[in-house]
């Protein structure tokens, strides 16, 4: 059986890695929910709702504010998992940032995320992911998919995106033509991701 | 370059690259969020001759200015280097590199290679970054922001060589919301002073950057007519500080 899920290392992040596992055609979001709201410890993920993800980036930056909040001891909910969650939010509502980012009932695409604490460990020590992959390759019954921004471009509900995060519609803006020429959609998205990213930083201040 | 300033957690000096230092900032080129992600990162390190609580609230205040007026930017889809962070306890904000050069530096080596012969069929390629300068600089007048020190150093060039290439303004330490006549043409008259003071051959290229601010957004007409007001006096008009 295949890893359904990519570790990565942030830039900066000494002490942690994250472990990413991204489903599509995922048929028991229900239930994934449900272990969330019991606080069923053994479903210490963040699960996200993977049409509201614009991109790999998008994710990260999340993950980066949550670990590095977590690590000042300025987490604003439970653990670093729920912070990600939040993270993703424009405003500081958290029970709205479940609602609008987290899985849902309806949910058929899922990202989950785990972050794994690395002090202590040896390098090169893949005991713990091998158990998320193993628990997630159980727990979640939907396909595997790459972790990678093809994939999310082809589940994002972009429009949505747009509406979560209050960015203009393209070509609204009155000065889209920009001084450089035209933009094409590309430029499009990393724009939308620049104001993403951006609200997520300065979020809370 | 080595360094002996500490950077605040989570950064390590070995990951950091001291770019640029400022009265108040480090600006150190790192990566950030995945490995391949180039990222200026300014640091604004605590000033032990201040009293501490006024110190973090003076970073905190300067940090969240800059990063809210880049996001406002990025909203009214005005080009500007991305937040890809910040965290204004520990002082500091990571933003998009822009790779290419400024265009202080972009003008010198034009100026070495041709000389000062702007009105040559080459000095078309001036005139046109100029235009594109004076767009920039439009737009981000026309969506309420003064930069507040525009200078050739503080608008990069996205190009290894030559002139062509996209136009970033860049450092918005300074920067403010502003939709003041006063304040618009105090930006363009600073920037025209650091054109005479740097590049005394190519003062008439600061023309070209007028002329295509002028169609840039409505008031600019008027912007462009204060400045000649500003010219006679200086900079301030207050007469205080």
């Amino acid at each position: 059986m295949t890893n359904p899920g990519t570790v990565l290392r942030i830039p900066h992040l000494q002490d942690s890695l994250v472990y990413v596992a991204l489903f599509q055609s995922v048929k028991n979001s229900s239930f994934l929910r449900q272990q969330l709201i019991e606080g069923n410890t053994t479903y210490e993920y963040a699960f996200l709702d993977a049409s509201t993800i614009l991109s790999t980036t998008h994710v990260l930056a999340a993950c980066f504010r949550a670990i590095n909040d977590a690590t000042a001891n300025r987490l604003r909910t439970r653990n670093v998992h729920s912070e990600i969650v939040f993270a993703l939010s424009p405003n500081n509502n958290i029970a709205e940032s479940f609602r609008r980012f987290g899985v849902a009932d309806e949910t058929t695409s899922l990202l989950a995320i785990k972050v794994i604490p690395t002090t202590g460990t040896a390098a090169g020590d893949s005991s713990a992911t091998d158990a998320i992959a193993t628990h997630l390759r159980g727990a979640v019954e939907g396909e595997p998919a790459p972790f990678t921004d093809e994939a999310f471009a082809g589940l994002s509900d972009v429009t949505r995106i747009r509406k979560l995060y209050k960015a203009p519609a393209p070509g609204s803006s009155r000065k889209k033509t920009g001084v450089n020429g035209t933009s094409s959609s590309l430029q499009e998205l990393k724009s939308l991701e620049s104001i993403i990213i951006g609200s997520m930083a300065i979020k809370g201040s | 370059m080595s360094t002996i300033h500490i950077p605040p957690s989570p950064f390590n000096p070995s990951d950091l690259t001291l770019i640029t230092q400022g009265a108040e900032a480090l600006v150190y080129k790192t990566t950030f969020l995945t490995p391949s992600t180039p990222t200026a990162l300014k640091i604004r390190p605590p000033k032990t001759y201040r009293h501490a609580s006024l110190d973090a609230r003076l970073t905190r205040a300067r940090i969240l200015a800059e990063a809210r007026v880049l996001v406002r930017c990025a909203r009214e889809g005005v080009r500007v280097p991305a937040v890809l962070g910040a965290d204004w306890e520990k002082g500091w904000l990571a933003l998009e590199w822009i790779a290419g050069r400024t265009v202080r530096h972009a003008l010198d080596g034009w100026l070495k290679a041709h000389g000062d012969d702007v009105g040559s069929s080459e000095g078309l390629e001036v005139k046109g970054l100029m235009g594109r300068m004076g767009k920039a600089i439009a737009q981000l007048h026309g969506v309420g922001v003064v930069h507040g020190d525009l200078t050739t150093s503080n608008v990069m060039v996205e190009s290894e060589e030559g002139l062509e290439g996209d136009v970033v303004v860049i450092d918005f330490g300074l920067a403010v919301m502003s939709v003041q006549e006063e304040d618009r043409a105090v930006d363009l008259y600073v920037l025209e002073r650091a054109f005479v003071s740097t590049h005394p051959q190519a003062e008439g290229l600061f023309g070209e950057v007028l002329r295509v601010y002028a169609d840039g957004y409505k008031g600019a007409k008027g912007v462009v007519k204060k400045l000649d007001e500003v010219r006679q006096r200086g900079r301030k008009k207050s007469m205080l500080g």
